[in-house]
């Protein structure tokens, strides 16, 4: 019977929870690497107990934990990140240039179809690969050089890479975002990139419709339909249905359009998934009720969520990367929060159940769908 | 020259040791060669006590020896004799820091 694994990234550890195909019962076993960041784990698609994670402290720095046996038992491969060539300088904070410092993997994406290729996205925003299983990483340089790099500037939590999608018609067309950058694009593996922020507005940089300086939290796409991305911004859902050359809000109805995740169901590509915030200053949801918002509609049209959610008294976050989908039918949907919960719906969201409560803040959760 | 090195304990467990390691360290004893023998003894701790390429100390981490700070000394300073000849432990500890 096929069957789900989570892999939940925490501040404290990482936490691999199965069940079978019902998805009634969980086993939650961990803490991996205990008393560790883990800001992101994440199985390859082409051999699911080929596992990667990022684990890291402010202590002992970066390490890369790569597993074969889908998390039963992990080895350090090599944590050494370097800048190709001169890394030059990016904005900081108070406007003048800094130089490029590596400090954390924000997001691993490994290759649809080779377990041992893998993308890093990092900050100081940049990308890396390995294509040795983790043993070397090597910068994609032309991301950082391709003209605006120099301009970028951090978030309030950093200047990451946080987000990568791969094409899964076409692997040389890769979409990242950084915060706050903006959203960009390569059509030739990684070599050549272009920001595709257009349509975007925020309110937060001098020029609202700059070519980048966008605090980009999470974009999303549907396996089906590669060219229609659907973006959760600083401020406002956007989607795009040319592959990122331009944007449209598709906020709608939605009590507020500040929040971190979004994500797409695994057989509709118009369903999609955001857990509204109230505010950029009030990381919590609105009213203290936590609510799932799914739009049937590829946006504008949405419908809170909330069987099986704390309805009162919740002022928990769920950050960009603690929500996934799963690709059993029906779609389970999953995220975590900063209060140590993680929520399953196997019902593509309409009801849902807490299946771990009282694990340290969540940083990310990825589900893996298993033979 | 066999000099022994306390780790803090998560180190130890990427290490994948129990307790204190001995390294082997060949000349003169200095700060920077205990690291460079600890680091070859155990590669998976390259990266973690000091950066890969400037070989600066993390910020994080201290270096103690025989009740001696000596996180802010130079690669090149020779160790104190009980280091070298074995009877303290060179420290390697994590900063007091909340969280």
């Amino acid at each position: 019977m096929s069957g789900v694994r989570l892999l939940v990234g925490t501040r404290k550890g990482a936490f691999v929870l199965t069940a079978d195909g019902k998805r009634e019962h969980w086993s939650v076993e961990g803490p991996h690497f205990g008393g560790w960041e883990l800001y992101h784990l994440k199985g390859s698609p082409a051999d699911p107990n080929r596992l990667y994670a990022s684990q890291g402290t402010s202590w002992f720095g970066q390490l890369i934990q790569r597993s074969n046996d889908g998390g039963k038992t992990w080895e350090a491969v090599d944590n050494k990140f370097l800048y190709d060539g001169v890394a030059g300088t990016h904005q900081w904070y108070d406007g003048t240039p800094h130089p490029w410092e590596f400090k954390r993997v924000w997001h691993l994406e490994p290759s649809h179809a080779d377990p041992d290729a893998v993308y890093a996205g990092v900050e100081d925003a940049a990308m890396f690969r390995t294509t040795d299983g983790g043993r070397s990483w090597h910068e994609l340089p032309g991301l950082r050089n391709h003209g605006t790099g120099s301009k970028w500037q951090p978030g309030a939590g950093g200047l990451c890479l946080h987000t990568i999608l791969i094409d899964p018609s076409n692997a040389q067309r890769i979409f990242i975002a950084i915060s706050a950058a903006g959203a960009f694009r390569t059509d030739d593996g990684g070599t050549t990139w272009k920001p595709i922020n257009q349509g975007l507005r925020s309110d937060h940089i001098p020029d609202k419709t700059a070519e980048v300086g966008h605090c980009v939290h999470r974009i999303a796409l549907h396996r089906s339909r590669p060219n229609t991305l659907f973006m959760q911004k600083h401020w406002d859902v956007m989607r795009s249905d040319d592959g990122g050359e331009s944007w449209r809000e598709v906020s709608g109805n939605l009590p507020t359009d500040f929040g971190f995740p979004i994500d797409v169901h695994a057989h509709e590509p118009e369903t999609i998934y955001v857990v509204p915030i109230k505010s950029d200053s009030e990381h919590y949801p609105p009213d203290g009720k936590l609510r799932v918002y799914r739009s049937r509609t590829g946006g504008d049209e949405w419908e809170p969520l909330t069987k099986g959610l704390p309805q009162s008294d919740c002022y928990v976050n769920v950050l960009r990367d603690a929500m996934s989908v799963d690709a059993l039918d029906r779609c389970g949907v999953y995220f975590g929060t900063t209060g140590g919960q993680v929520y399953a719906s196997a019902d593509a969201g309409d009801t849902w159940e807490p299946i771990a409560e009282h694990l340290p803040a969540v940083l990310s959760v990825e589900a893996q769908t298993l033979p | 020259m066999s000099v022994r090195v306390e780790l803090p304990a998560h180190l130890r467990t990427l290490a994948r040791v129990g307790g204190e390691v001995t390294v082997d360290v060949s000349g003169t004893v200095t700060l920077g060669a205990v690291l460079d023998a600890l680091e070859r003894t155990y590669p998976v701790l390259r990266g973690t006590i000091r950066d890969h390429v400037t070989h600066k100390r993390r910020p994080f981490v201290r270096f103690f020896a025989c009740e001696e700070d000596l996180s802010h000394e130079p690669p090149d300073l020779t160790l104190p004799d009980a280091i070298a000849a074995g009877r303290e432990p060179f420290l390697v500890v994590g900063a007091l820091a909340g969280g």
